[in-house]
């Protein structure tokens, strides 16, 4: 790590639901220090307050699937600035940094009960899960690989949307992921979605939208438009529990909600009713 | 002209809408209305037409003219019936083998409490997944405003057009400018960064033809021409096409 990614790093708190001390992580909901040792038997709930820490693309993965199966795909995807957006080299640095990851999203293979599945995760850490060409791209490949093989996909999703810096090139992702999942859906494949805190903008118009089964993480912030944006557009506050998935699947978009602990089991339950 | 005027002017009142280029493309056509499920969605234009001697499903955003026309269309805004009975009309274009033709001209989707309740997100998911697939030849023109997700649900589409004095974008360089600087003063920085206008997609390959504006008699005969070669293509040669169109996107 070169010494400008060291500060960059130092300079900003990694993760926005629970600040990192050394082994320990302060709970953003109630203050508690917390050890990593200790969260990790919660899954990243704090046990003081109930409160879900945002959890790493990587984590989530070890979270959901069988211990040491995941083979990481594309990992090696690096973005481009290719408008020359102003700051936008900066930024991805700063992200690549704060995320130690290279992109906003984690895609492989691994197994779920013994079960090969593709799997995809994306990181809040990563330009808040923005998706950009490269988040496009790696979940596309990933979806053609899934199509190939027969093997069914689980996509966990967090995002802020689309990637302003890259332009149209972000925005014409959401057409290409979803005609991939098209693809992937029309030959007979499943797809799992698990939408965590918050999955919005041209990510949930597209393929966090799309899956066969979609699920939830208690009061995940899931919706279209920012609510600041409704507030300010329409000049009226919004009901409390506005775009939280609780309000969301009670609308009619989400099949159930299933707390992190309960997450592994259910999705193994799932992918196991729909393999021969 | 800098490209926050094309922005600024493409918003402007008094352009052509349109509900204008329906009539001078398509005199003979006829509205259909609803989505079937629970709306019908005024921002949404729905409807069969002839243009040149083909008969199409043409789509459009429609934002209307007076302030009445205005408030009514919802100023081209669509809620997820919009969108919804967009992708009907569209199946049913595909069961009888019409080409269809979306006209957009949005400065976004609706942001508002109901269109979030009712599945906004879905609808515009739904729109892409499903229009990738449809068995029939596509071709989308922006009009004037190509805003976000909004315009993109309208646009999965074998060809893209675009007026020359048209803007398409991820964002609109207001918010963009207050997202990353805290200054919407500063939308005309952003505008010139995010390459929205006809001759730079254009240049990126994001589109395919830009469009002379304010001829509807011109683009009705490139519609035309446009449409007899696609219908020459198997569907199969079609879609696969068309998923490449998207596919090769930065890529």
């Amino acid at each position: 790590m070169n010494l400008r990614s060291f500060f960059l790093k130092a300079n900003n708190a990694p993760e926005k639901s629970g600040m990192r001390f050394g082994r320990h992580i302060v709970c953003k909901g109630c203050g508690r220090q917390l050890s990593v040792a200790r969260l990790r038997r919660e899954y990243f709930v704090c046990p003081a307050c109930g409160r879900y820490i945002t959890v790493r693309a990587r984590r989530r993965i070890l979270l959901l699937t069988d211990r040491r199966s995941f083979v990481e795909h594309d990992r090696d995807l690096i973005s481009r600035n290719i408008l020359a957006f102003p700051h936008y080299d900066e930024k991805l640095e700063t992200a690549r940094a704060n995320s130690r990851e290279n992109e906003a999203v984690v895609c492989g293979t691994a197994a779920v009960d013994g079960h090969p599945v593709c799997i995809f995760a994306m990181d809040a850490n990563f330009m808040m899960g923005s998706m950009g060409t490269v988040v496009g791209e790696k979940i596309t490949r990933l979806f053609e690989y899934a199509t190939e093989r027969h093997l069914p996909v689980i996509g966990v999703t967090v995002s802020g949307g689309a990637r302003m810096q890259e332009g149209m090139f972000s925005l014409l992702q959401m057409s290409k992921v979803s005609a991939a999942v098209k693809r992937h859906s029309d030959g007979g494949n499943l797809y799992i979605v698990l939408l965590t805190d918050p999955t919005t903008g041209g990510v949930d118009a597209s393929f966090a939208m799309l899956g066969d089964i979609t699920l939830a993480e208690p009061g995940a912030r899931v919706g279209f438009a920012g609510p600041r944006v409704i507030e300010k557009s329409l000049n009226q506050a919004l009901p409390k529990d506005f775009q939280r998935a609780e309000q969301v699947q009670r609308c009619g978009f989400i099949d159930a909600i299933v707390p992190r602990r309960e997450q592994r089991e259910c999705i193994a339950k799932l992918i196991g009713w729909h393999t021969e | 002209m800098a490209d926050y005027d094309i922005v600024t002017a493409a918003h402007r009142e008094g352009r052509l809408t349109a509900s204008d280029y329906i009539a001078k493309l398509a005199p003979d056509f006829m509205e259909l209305h609803g989505d079937r499920l629970c709306g019908d969605d005024a921002a949404v234009i729905g409807g069969i037409g002839t243009i040149g001697k083909i008969p199409v499903t043409l789509i459009a955003l429609e934002k209307g003219k007076t302030t009445e026309e205005r408030i009514r269309h919802n100023f081209g805004s669509a809620h997820p019936e919009g969108y919804r009975k967009a992708l009907r009309l569209m199946q049913q274009a595909e069961k009888f083998r019409r080409p269809v033709v979306c006209l957009v001209d949005t400065a976004g989707a609706f942001c508002g409490v109901d269109a979030e309740e009712h599945g906004q997100g879905r609808a515009i998911a739904d729109n892409l997944a499903k229009m990738s697939t449809l068995r029939t030849p596509i071709l989308s023109v922006i009009l004037g405003e190509g805003g976000s997700g909004g315009a993109l649900a309208l646009c999965h589409s074998d060809r893209i057009w675009m007026m020359e004095d048209a803007y398409l974008s991820v964002v609109s360089p207001e918010s963009c400018a207050n997202i990353l600087w805290k200054d919407t003063a500063r939308a005309n920085e952003a505008a010139e960064a995010l390459a929205l206008t006809a001759p730079k997609l254009r240049r990126l390959q994001l589109i395919d033809r830009i469009c002379k504006a304010g001829d509807p008699k011109a683009l009705a005969a490139d519609i035309t021409a446009e449409l007899t070669e696609l219908r020459k293509m198997t569907f199969t040669e079609l879609l696969e096409t068309r998923y490449r169109k998207f596919r090769t996107a930065g890529y």
